[in-house]
């Protein structure tokens, strides 16, 4: 339960987190993920996460989003603490409150772009008519309108990903959390991407983690954040 | 769920396999359960066609029609049991059959019926002496009404003035007269088994709608144990064969069963695996374990579904393409409705072994957040 003055501290940051650990266990070997990590995201912020392979910033990623849950630390997402959540509250709050961009796209392959972002609708709340228009809306937004009835194997790499970005903003969220969106991409298209990402978030308010290996992508963020080893070293 | 139902609209060829596999299964269910009912009906009818609560065997037949013998007396002693309304005799021989335009040795094998309570399809007072209803089955043996059937070493002429259906015995066509009829062709063909005025093999019975509790034991304590009496169900069981028959085709029938839970726990659990990625993203944006495992299951029960639509339709085709007394099948709508629920139900416990797998998925896997 948050405390009033736990909830005062959230206002305005669309991410908190505090001392989060994450351990593993693999065979009988404890391996530590993330250890002792703080980060916060301001409600409007965009904030590129770097560093090397197995740094643990997929990881970080994942326990933002509600994927996995941290061994150790508080999560407060929208004011939400959700570091106590039940696997079903993770599924909840994953469906409403944040948006995934995978680095594989991930795409259902037999829907539509315009019936992939409304997987998100029929999955969820299921808001119809409202969920359609809010669709047609974010296509038209990302330049797609003439691709809605295009499967996936009919766009190109960044349609793919544009389609990608709008099916994390069907649900309107508070964060959405890129896992390398420009790792599939030649650098000329990875960059009107990440233009995109920019425009699309900042345009909305909403707050973004990009996770990347790619230091251009850190020219369009508001911050850096650098973490090796599992600690965050800004 | 609409999610499910597009994959199957869109990849069709995804399930063409499972749905090719599940119609071959459909239609051996539906033609095993319809031969199984085909035989049964081939065997019982003359018994189901009886309007009637028991059937009253001499103690010492063991159950047996053709054993069975029913003395006058004995018969005056089941009338007056309290609770019997009506009383008739029955009797039957089993005699081949000479049908004008087929060869002198094509003999029909046919089984004479003597009535006096009329069965379901038979006026209710007997033909006169000399003339015999015949069942439908023998129209495909050239009987037609005012064909004269020879019967038996003594070629007894019997004259058929008209048709009665479902009432074959022992798997051939059935003749229906008078108790009259039925001694007078016993006696000329089976010197053996000759019967004397009032005797019969079997009393049918109906009893008073409020009388009937205990009725049978009543009947054989009031015959001092002379007679046996069973209701028309168990007189069916008790026919030669009908049992063995039903339960070795169950037995082949459950065995199908078993082969289509496999199939379908196969497919779906491949399907699953193939799937893992898929899950991964879609549990990463918010779906449930229960929401992907319905959308398994309504696709298996969509497959079950076209498959039993397939094999009711091939078994109607066989049922109407088979010749009439050649093979016993049947196609009846509770048969191919009670097959098309089985293989459903088949289908939805076959998924059930990908429920695992589906909610082991983990999302976290679709972003590469576990080591």
């Amino acid at each position: 339960m948050t405390t009033l003055a736990e909830f005062a501290g959230t206002v305005g940051h669309a991410l908190e987190m505090r001392g989060i650990t994450k351990v593993y266990k693999v065979a009988d070997e404890e391996v530590v993920a993330l250890d002792h990590v703080d980060l916060t995201v301001a409600s409007d912020e965009i904030v590129a996460l770097v560093g090397p392979s197995g740094s643990g910033k997929t990881t970080l990623c994942s326990i933002a989003g509600g994927v996995l849950s941290p061994t150790d630390g508080s999560v407060v997402v929208a004011g939400r603490e959700i570091s106590g959540y039940s696997g079903r509250q993770l599924t909840d709050f994953r469906r409403e409150s944040v948006g995934f961009v995978f680095q594989t796209v991930n795409l259902i392959p037999f829907l539509t772009a315009r019936e992939n972002l409304l997987v998100v609708d029929e999955i969820g709340r299921r808001l119809g008519r409202v969920a359609r228009d809010r669709a047609d809306q974010l296509l038209a937004e990302l330049g797609l309108a003439d691709r809605a009835a295009n499967l996936p194997a009919q766009l190109s790499g960044g349609q793919k990903q544009r389609v990608a970005i709008g099916r994390a903003l069907m649900n309107d969220p508070s964060l959405v959390l890129f896992d390398e969106p420009t790792s599939a991409l030649d650098s000329s298209l990875g960059d009107q991407v990440v233009r995109l990402i920019r425009e699309e978030m900042k345009a909305r308010g909403t707050a973004a983690i990009i996770v990347t290996h790619d230091d251009r992508i850190t020219h369009y963020a508001d911050r850096t954040v650098h973490i090796e080893d599992g600690r965050i070293a800004e | 769920m609409r999610l499910a139902l597009r994959e199957m609209r869109r990849r069709p060829g995804r399930f063409a396999i499972a749905t090719v596999i599940l119609t071959l299964i459909a239609i051996l269910l539906m033609f095993l359960g319809g031969l199984l009912d085909g035989l049964v009906a081939s065997s019982t009818g003359a018994f189901r066609a009886q309007r009637a609560d028991l059937m009253v065997y001499s103690g010492n037949s063991r159950n047996s029609l053709e054993r069975s013998r029913i003395e006058p007396d004995v018969r005056h002693q089941v009338e007056s049991v309290p609770g019997v309304t009506r009383v008739g005799g029955l009797g039957s021989v089993q005699l081949g059959g000479r049908v004008p335009g087929r060869g002198a040795r094509d003999l029909v094998p046919t089984v004479l019926f003597g009535y006096e309570l009329a069965p379901r399809g038979l006026p209710s007072t007997p033909p006169g002496a000399g003339t015999v209803y015949a069942d439908d089955s023998l129209r495909a043996k050239n009987v037609v009404v005012g064909t004269t059937i020879h019967l038996g070493p003594a070629r007894s002429a019997v004259t058929v003035v008209g048709f009665v259906s479902d009432t074959r015995y022992s798997g051939q066509g059935t003749l229906w007269g008078s108790l009259e009829t039925w001694r007078q062709v016993l006696n000329a063909n089976r010197p053996d088994a000759r019967v004397g005025p009032g005797v019969v093999q079997v009393l049918v019975v109906q009893r008073a709608p409020l009388g009937g509790a205990g009725l049978a034991g009543r009947i054989d304590r009031a015959t001092d144990g002379a007679t046996t009496t069973l209701t028309i169900t168990e007189a069916v069981n008790a026919l030669p064969g009908v049992s063995q028959q039903r339960t070795v085709f169950n037995q082949i029938i459950g065995v199908t069963v078993v082969i289509a839970i496999v199939v379908v726990a196969l497919f779906f659990a491949l399907l699953t695996v193939e799937r893992t990625a898929l899950y991964g993203v879609l549990k990463a944006i918010g779906a449930s374990s229960r929401t992907l495992f319905v959308g398994v299951v309504l696709q298996a029960v969509v497959v079950a579904l076209i498959a039993s639509l397939i094999g009711i339709v091939a078994s109607l085709v066989l049922d109407a393409l088979i010749p009439a007394g050649t093979i016993p099948f049947v196609a009846t709508p509770a048969r191919l409705l009670s097959s098309a629920v089985v293989l459903v139900v088949a289908a939805v416990v076959g998924c059930t072994f990908s429920l695992r797998r589906v909610l082991r998925v983990d999302p976290a896997a679709a972003i590469g957040g576990t080591p």
